[in-house]
């Protein structure tokens, strides 16, 4: 049942600042809402917990983007649309666009924000694994000042996130040092719209003289976070794409996943794919392609 | 005044051009402020959860789910509804190419495909088909069948729709 707007506070601070404070004042207590794509579901279905809501949608210092010359930082609070439309994230992250352009519908991508994304945690966020693939870092915000902590470090378990009650995530922090690369982006689900990934992947690599270097695999809906595949990634590392390789690289990264049975697919259906996929970027790999 | 009613605060938003004042809590949603508290029925709800685009409008030029739009979110926001769109006595030229084309049966999912497709002109006033299956593709249609409502779609670029 859904539930009753009496029963519910929200306010909108005039800026982070003050975004901030209200959070440090009782903190535990409100809840941020942006785009509200997660959040008025929850509403909606009467799952809501909180009763103290703080409105951080359209925030000036969320939803900018600052191009730096070693690095891009993504607001918070920039949507998949403002995503799929920065001409620098368009040209240098092709996986984050990717997936942007695979998040829910065009009036969901208008909405749903990348640091939404993050803190609402699934395992099958589909802009996750861009964000590992790239070794991304997160500036947290609070009144006790500012952190940056590595993304793949935030997660820490299904739905455990780093972020302290006072804290709101600012931005995204993405190094530009990948031109040049090789990436690679699938998501397999029922369809590419609205549908929740069965499996989702962000790959990337260095290819030079026929050898791989610097390989990033990321995949999501394997595992309780969305994850890196590091043992894959390590026995691929400097190697020529062979069969052999190709081989170890199919039977390791399905044995490095935790996927479970649920309601979208099979942990064995999805150990499959994740395989499948590992080849199919090695595949690309080999060809040389480029994004 | 019940304490229910207290905790109402007063939201200006232009609605179809029109300034409104109105009370509401801040965590009702868009789509019930817009069909019970101004009549515009137009808009629909179909899922409730942002799967469907039922009760898509547009809000500052953005295509939207009014469903997942807490009011306060609105506020001061420009929104335009199929009642704009279909305000007068004429049919707008998505209306007559959904008409034409039979892209419209019962009507459940019409407004929101409208104020898709027509968010999507304003962008790309020339779409591939491809752009108006993704432009669409977070419009759920149960009867009439998608390739009618596509072919609505590129026929009305055809024609030229302005915005």
């Amino acid at each position: 049942m859904r539930s009753d707007p009496a029963d519910c506070e929200l306010v909108a601070p005039a800026n982070l600042q003050a975004a901030v404070s209200l959070l440090a004042d009782d903190p535990g207590s409100w809840l941020p809402i942006a785009g509200g794509t997660d959040l008025m579901v929850q509403y909606a279905a009467g799952t809501l917990r909180a009763r103290k809501l703080v409105s951080i949608w359209n925030l000036p210092d969320l939803r900018r983007v600052e191009v730096l010359p070693g690095e891009i930082q993504i607001g918070a609070g920039c949507t998949y649309t403002d995503l799929r439309e920065h001409a620098v994230v368009r040209d240098e992250f092709p996986l984050l666009v990717r997936a942007a352009s695979w998040t829910g519908g065009i009036a969901n991508q208008n909405r749903g924000t990348l640091g939404g994304n993050i803190v609402n945690a699934s395992p099958a966020a589909d802009s996750l694994p861009a964000l590992l693939a790239y070794g991304a870092d997160l500036i947290l915000i609070s009144v006790r000042g500012e952190r940056r902590l590595a993304y793949r470090d935030f997660h820490v378990g299904y739905k455990e996130t780093k972020l302290a009650p006072d804290e709101l995530i600012r931005a995204v922090c993405l190094p530009r040092h990948f031109a040049g690369y090789v990436s690679y982006a699938r998501k397999v689900g029922t369809r590419s719209a609205q549908a929740i990934s069965k499996v989702c992947m962000a790959a990337l690599a260095r290819v030079e003289g026929g050898i791989v270097y610097d390989v990033r695999i990321a995949v999501g809906s394997v595992a309780p976070v969305p994850l890196r595949l590091t043992e894959t990634e390590r026995i691929l590392d400097r190697k020529r794409v062979e069969p052999s390789i190709v081989a170890l690289a199919r039977k390791t990264a399905a044995a490095e996943i935790r996927p479970i049975d649920d309601i979208r697919s099979t942990a064995r259906y999805r150990a499959a794919v994740v395989s499948n996929l590992v080849a199919e970027f090695l595949e690309k790999l080999r060809a040389g392609d480029r994004p | 005044m019940t304490s229910k009613e207290r905790a109402k605060r007063e939201f200006s938003l232009v609605i179809n051009g029109e300034p409104k004042t109105l009370r509401a809590h801040p965590m009702e949603r868009l789509l019930d402020v817009l069909r019970e508290q101004l009549g515009l029925t137009g808009t629909k709800e179909g899922c409730g959860e942002g799967e469907c685009g039922a009760c898509a409008v547009l809000m500052d030029g953005a295509l939207v789910d009014s469903c997942l739009i807490p009011i306060l979110q609105a506020q001061g926001s420009n929104i335009v509804t199929i009642e704009k769109l279909a305000g007068d006595a004429r049919l707008c030229a998505l209306q007559e190419a959904f008409l034409e084309c039979g892209g419209a049966q019962c009507g459940i999912c019409t407004p929101g495909m409208i104020l898709a497709a027509q968010y999507l002109l304003n962008r790309k006033p020339r779409p591939t088909m491809e752009d108006i299956r993704e432009g669409l593709s977070g419009n759920l249609c149960r009867c009439t069948g998608y390739t009618q409502i596509f072919e609505a779609v590129a026929e009305a670029a055809r024609r030229g729709v302005s915005a």
